[in-house]
């Protein structure tokens, strides 16, 4: 492989999303030959699908906001389950982090006095979320694309990585991927790697994802030894279109309930008041009268539209089951009737848009159809709360990739602050390892051979299955078996399906050759999407309770010994393995902040 | 409701191509992007196209449907005409690198020369105050999905290879107009515009604006505007002046 194409970098950050842009221009401020690659053109990232706002205690609207309720809300919305530290970390932070996006020239909604606005969402207290219409993620990507451009940050546009690389001592060496143009393969020698590669929504039939979405971080990171837990928490958002059948699943930002929007069902109903659970019923308004009051009066409880994602998206599929759904097996979401369309037009203007010319639906006179869909991953790589850092030395993790900050369910808006935060630490602190080491980790190159003909294998002509077909499949079953409620016996099949994909996955066969062949790609990306699909499974069936957005059918109740752990997976000898392992403890005067009150 | 069409897509390389014909099925509300996706699961596994977020915001899905640069996931088969194929061809403005991927780096690089951003310092109190009504117009910048299309149709590199050189395009525009007209930015870009990114060479033509998914008033509210201010800051006798003086102090030191 002498003539292959090689690069050497200090840190290589893969993804180019929120958390892989801020990584990339914090590792270069701290003096890191940085590179970012990503699979897709520069700024077009799942990032920029990111609607309602980021998450950060700035007080601007509700001065009585501060990081203590927005870490108190962020753990009882992850259903107690989240790294303590990190969920810390990240309400202390997000204020600094959206200041600075501004600093960068973000330019977000304004207050009357000529600060930023911020909105409601689910599960935060107070109006929390800085946002720019409903295409804040837009607005985002951009400023840091802007700022990376400007600091002539090596950007490798349009390559996939397919491995990671390490050294005897399992240090990481660097990367190995394929250039998407011309199929080419590429090696990137770095002693330090940010995974940066966001989630799985691919593994599900309807989702909210893009086609990038394979869980290539995830894999990539099992593959080089480093754990991954939380993997049984697939986040399923509450409001996804239902029709027409093409737009299944597009995301309809919860700013819409945090706006002035309600569910409503078939029978005119709002059925989120006979859907409050034991946790949140102090905090939730009880009646109509007093949940619209709750949007200007915050001495109100909150309106149960605006639990938590785990709490809603379960509710509106109990009511589609037991019949009470719309006629495209959806449920109403309805702001026509609440707000004017001066109001809807200026508050959300993509929603309008998105409604008006791929569903014939106009927001500003007619209820919304939407369900729920496969949208974020909670579990990820194992990482250090301050670092980032994962349990491979030199391979860190940042954003969706990374376990732990949400625990068994995110709230909406903190992923946006969760990319700057830990975004900028994965580059800080890859940075910092890759500049204390004395020696440069040197990578087996004899596994790069081995790498380019398994890549390959798909051209030989040998096999007889189409990649479409199996992804398609695949997606069927984790949405069937491995989906919002779970069961033992559908796990169970899951695993015995997932076998089977596997199996047929080694006989993959492409047409045509390897200059830009989405069907080569896709194959490529079946790899990642497999391992992915397994961990959920088999960490869903270990986990044998209910909690956050994971729902065993056979076991409803949530286990107070099962909070006190996560499920890690890691792979050793090329099996998959699993633990439960305590959780850290919480010290005593944050624990005292997740009391009622 | 299936409805069997035609999709009359350009398939090749750099060196060439031809449309080929797929028959393929058109679901209810179904927009071009699904029905080339059909066609890519089952007759076409090799087809190149771009595409990530379908729901006309990440601007990856530009193409020339029957002839008009649109986004694919954004037109929908029941808006073009019934029983006709639908000709999908790459983006004519730009290089083509397989079926309907083309070259767009081009964009990139004019990106990369955009002097940056540079706020004015903050209030006493660490803040930054904007009144809504001031940012409203660069919002409007703002929304700009980077698809392209408006490089794409502009008359003036579109059929000139040789003005790219020169010649930013619409898009970039947009970029300066959101830097020059931000609130609290001190760049000043106005010389760069006229002498290196051709501003002058837009006759406002408006195709741009035509073809803009987001309905951003390229023209009128871009470069129109930053037409003037370069007018303004090139034809102030006072500012003539300084440069003139300037200009010699620095013949002088050279």
């Amino acid at each position: 492989m002498a003539d292959q194409e090689s690069h050497s970098f200090d840190v290589v950050v893969v993804g180019a999303g929120g958390a892989g842009l801020r990584a990339a221009i914090e590792a270069s401020i701290q003096g890191a030959r940085t590179a970012i690659v990503c699979k897709s053109l520069l700024g077009k990232a799942h990032t920029v699908m990111a609607e309602g706002g980021i998450a950060a205690a700035l007080g601007n609207v509700y001065p009585e906001d501060n990081w203590q309720v927005h870490f108190r809300d962020t753990m009882r919305g992850g259903k107690l389950l989240c790294n303590w530290r990190m969920a810390q970390i990240h309400a202390q932070e997000a204020p600094e982090r959206v200041l600075e996006l501004e600093e960068w020239g973000a330019l977000f909604d304004r207050t009357p006095d000529g600060r930023i606005l911020q909105r409601d969402f689910g599960g935060h207290r107070f109006a929390r979320l800085a946002h720019v219409g409903d295409r804040t993620g837009l607005e985002m990507i951009r400023m840091l694309q802007h700022r990376a451009t400007q600091a002539e940050i090596a950007v490798f546009m349009e390559c996939t990585i397919t491995r990671l690389l390490t050294d005897d001592d399992n240090r990481i060496a660097g990367a190995f991927g394929y250039w998407r143009e011309s199929g080419r393969f590429v090696t990137f020698e770095a002693p330090a790697v940010v995974l940066a590669t966001g989630g799985i929504g691919k593994a599900y039939k309807i989702t909210s994802n893009s086609w990038e979405y394979t869980g290539d971080g995830h894999a990539l990171a099992l593959w080089a030894g480093a754990d991954l837990i939380d993997m049984e928490f697939v986040q399923f958002h509450p409001t996804g279109m239902v029709w027409p059948p093409s737009v299944r699943g597009i995301l309809v930002t919860e700013g819409v309930r945090g706006d002035g929007g309600v569910l409503k069902n078939s029978l005119d109903q709002r059925f989120m008041f006979d859907y409050i659970p034991e946790m949140f019923r102090a905090e939730t308004a009880e009646t109509e009268e007093e949940a619209d009051r709750w949007y200007t009066d915050k001495s109100v409880r909150r309106t149960p539209d605006l639990l938590p994602r785990d709490e809603v998206a379960r509710a509106i599929n109990t009511e589609i089951k037991e019949g009470r759904g719309t006629p495209h097996g959806g449920v109403y979401l309805d702001i026509a009737s609440r707000r004017d369309t001066e109001y809807i037009t200026r508050r959300l203007p993509g929603m309008y848009h998105q409604f008006r010319e791929l569903a014939d639906v106009d927001i500003t006179k007619e209820p919304m159809e939407v369900g729920p869909t496969c949208h974020y991953m909670m579990g990820g790589v194992r990482v250090d709360a301050e670092t980032q850092g994962s349990t491979v030395p030199g391979l860190f993790a940042a954003g969706e990739v990374a376990g732990g900050m949400h625990g068994a369910n995110r709230l909406g808006g903190n992923s946006l602050s969760d990319l700057l935060v830990f975004g900028r630490r994965a580059g800080r602190y890859a940075a910092e390892y890759a500049a204390g080491l004395t020696a440069r980790p040197t990578a087996d190159t004899s596994q790069l051979g081995e790498l380019a003909r398994h890549a390959l294998r798909p051209f030989d002509g040998a096999g007889t299955e189409n990649p479409y077909t199996i992804q398609q499949d695949l997606q069927d079953c984790m949405q069937a078996l491995v989906g919002i409620i779970r069961i033992e016996d559908e796990l169970t099949k899951a695993l015995e399906e997932l076998a089977v994909l596997r199996e047929r996955a080694t006989r993959v066969r492409v047409e045509g050759h390897r200059q830009y062949n989405p069907g080569w790609h896709l194959a490529l990306d079946l790899d990642p999407l497999l391992a992915v699909s397994e961990c959920i499974t088999r960490a869903a069936f270990e986990r044998t309770e209910s909690r956050g957005a994971h729902t065993r059918e056979d076991y409803p109740d949530t286990d107070p010994e099962l909070g006190k752990v996560n499920v890690v997976v890691g792979q050793r000898a090329g099996q998959l393995s699993l633990t439960r392992e305590p959780r850290p403890a919480i010290p005593d005067d944050l624990a005292a902040l997740l009391k009622e009150g | 409701m299936a409805a069997d069409v035609t999709m009359r897509v350009w398939r090749g390389d750099a060196d060439g191509g031809e449309f080929r014909d797929y028959q393929a099925a058109a679901e209810e509300g179904e927009v071009v992007l699904d029905v080339l996706h059909r066609v890519q699961a089952t007759q076409a596994g090799d087809l190149a196209l771009r595409w990530n977020c379908k729901a006309g915001r990440c601007g990856s899905c530009s193409a020339e449907i029957n002839g008009h640069p649109r986004l694919m996931c954004m037109t929908r088969m029941n808006q073009l005409p019934p029983g006709q194929p639908v000709v999908v061809a790459p983006l004519g403005g730009f290089p083509t690198i397989r079926d309907l991927v083309t070259d767009v780096s081009f964009n990139y690089e004019k990106a990369m020369q955009v002097p940056s951003y540079a706020p004015r310092p903050k209030e006493p109190d660490g803040t930054y105050r904007m009144q809504q009504a001031d940012i409203d117009r660069v919002q409007e910048f703002h929304r700009c999905i980077e698809c392209f299309l408006c490089q794409n149709v502009c008359h003036v590199i579109r059929d000139h290879e040789e003005n790219k050189r020169v010649f930013a395009g619409p898009r970039m525009f947009i970029r300066y107009a959101e830097l020059e007209m931000h609130p609290l930015d001190t760049n000043d870009r106005r010389e760069l515009l006229q002498s290196r990114m051709g501003l002058g060479m837009c006759n406002i033509t408006k195709c741009c604006s035509e073809v803009c998914p987001e309905h951003i008033r390229i023209t009128d509210n871009a470069i129109i505007p930053l037409k003037e201010r370069v007018v303004d800051d090139r034809y102030d006798p006072l500012v003539w002046l300084g440069r003139k003086i300037r200009r010699r102090k620095r013949a002088d030191r050279g």
